[in-house]
């Protein structure tokens, strides 16, 4: 499994790339093979700010549903205009074009919270 | 955990295992949508070996079956199965399972591992026939091997003519070497196919005959995860989900397996149920809008009033649309009728459709 170390991480299976005032969200390798096949992905949050550890949606997988938190409290910008044709692309690919949101930062302190991509695998245990 | 026969070779292949009825099983593979198709589409293998197997020998075995299940099993003749269940005495089903006649004097009940100490304790109980009961489970391995090249890709493994085998009936015979393998055209996915019973100690081996076998089918491990969507898109049953203690098989749309021309436990309150119609019944939908159903989500009418529960639902890898199964009050069972499944507190519009869902 793959945790680029550039990337941010939560205990709840989210990764973000944070880039200034914004950041992108997505799910890890490690996420998005716990929930096998991913059916869809179900965001309805688009322009609402999001408090950090909120859900911002479900990920609905052929097996099972989990819901989607916010790594850091934000206003989620732009939701993954491919996945709505190819939910596969999270499981093909978590960390390029299966990424599911761009958000706009409301705090600039709170990434402080976040993993490191050697906490995260020692999280989970790899 | 138990382990079965054949956990070191899931693990080596790289399937993801689950716990499942306190045995370490493989749930997939590389993803439940391709090795669901490999099973619609070719041939497929699923390692179920941690269902229970019991022998009933004795010359009153099939008055103790007759007994104890709702199926009329003086129907079967040596080499047939049937499905049938086992009610409790409150309006319930203990488990469902298949009876093999062996002979006049010796059965065999294939039950669901979760329940193989409940049954046992379920039917020796009522065990006053003087039957010899023999739980084989441990030392029995099952593999299904399920799919339409299931025939063409083991038949070079024995010389028992797999394609002439009707549907629900066995043979016992050699096979990839080994003796007394029972060979049963059975399964549990509608993609037709065999289970295939054997002494666990040849696990490996047939296994691995099979793979080598079957190599020129696409032949490939398929796991649990697989086993449901195929089993649901033909609308089957699952024990704990669908059917359980407090179903009765009318209300699951069992009433074909449980037949009023023999006595059987609870006979006379399921003859009640009958006569009086059940206060629900198990039907299969579709969503119209955008959802998956979930087992234990309610159903409600248009105005949000609860109408019933869902047992299963999945998003059906052949059909591409979300379907389930669920208990309704009987005014909104007919096919077509609009129903509603609440997902995250939000009601989305499904319809009640035929089964099976899937019709190849």
């Amino acid at each position: 499994m793959n945790f680029p170390a550039e990337l941010k991480y939560t205990k709840d299976h989210e990764w973000i790339r944070i880039e200034g005032s914004e950041a992108i969200v997505g799910i890890t390798d490690f996420a998005q093979r716990e929930l096998g096949d991913i059916v869809y992905i179900d965001i309805n949050t688009q322009g609402q700010e999001v408090a950090q550890n909120e859900i911002f949606g479900t990920v609905e997988a052929v097996k099972t549903v989990s819901d989607l938190f916010i790594p850091v409290t934000g206003t989620i910008l732009e939701i993954n205009p491919l996945l709505d044709s190819q939910p596969e692309l999270v499981n093909q690919d978590p960390y390029g074009d299966g990424w599911l949101v761009k958000i706009t930062l409301s705090s600039e302190t709170e990434a402080a919270d976040l993993l490191s991509a050697e906490d995260y695998k020692s999280l989970i245990g790899v | 955990m138990k382990n079965t026969a054949l956990t070191e070779t899931h693990i080596s292949l790289g399937a993801k295992m689950v716990p499942f009825a306190g045995y370490s099983m493989p749930v997939q593979y590389e993803g439940i949508n391709a090795e669901h198709q490999v099973v619609r589409n070719s041939v497929g293998v699923f390692d179920v070996s941690h269902m229970g197997e019991f022998i009933l020998k004795g010359e009153r075995a099939l008055e103790l079956i007759q007994k104890v299940t709702s199926n009329d099993a003086s129907k079967l003749v040596e080499g047939k199965v049937q499905y049938s269940c086992l009610p409790n005495e409150t309006g319930g089903i203990v488990d469902d399972l298949l009876v093999y006649r062996i002979d006049s004097n010796t059965y065999m009940l294939v039950v669901n591992a979760s329940n193989i100490e409940k049954d046992w304790n379920w039917i020796s109980k009522f065990n006053t026939y003087g039957v010899e009961l023999k739980d084989i489970s441990e030392r029995t391995a099952l593999l299904a091997v399920q799919g339409p090249k299931a025939a063409e890709a083991l038949q070079s493994l024995t010389e028992t003519d797999l394609s002439s085998m009707e549907y629900y009936s066995f043979k016992k015979g050699k096979f990839a070497g080994i003796e007394n393998v029972l060979i049963s055209a059975t399964g549990y996915t509608g993609a037709g196919g065999f289970e295939l019973y054997f002494d666990s100690s040849h696990a490996e081996e047939v296994w691995r005959a099979i793979f080598e076998a079957g190599a020129p089918y696409g032949i490939r491990p398929i796991g649990l995860g697989a086993r449901d969507t195929l089993r649901l898109e033909m609308g089957f049953c699952l024990y704990g989900n669908d059917i359980d203690d407090y179903t009765s098989p009318l209300e699951a749309g069992l009433g074909w397996i449980t037949k009023f021309n023999k006595d059987f436990v609870n006979a006379a309150q399921l003859a009640e149920q009958k006569q009086n119609k059940p206060a629900r019944k198990l039907i299969g939908f579709e969503m119209i809008d955008r959802g998956i159903p979930r087992h234990d989500y309610e159903i409600v009418d248009r105005s949000g009033n609860n109408i019933g529960k869902v047992t299963s639902g999945t998003q059906s890898p052949s059909l591409q649309k979300a379907i389930g199964l669920g208990y309704v009050k009987p005014e909104f069972s007919t096919v077509g009728s609009e129903i509603f499944i609440n997902i995250r507190n939000n009601p989305v519009k499904a319809q009640v459709v035929k089964l099976p869902f899937y019709k190849g």
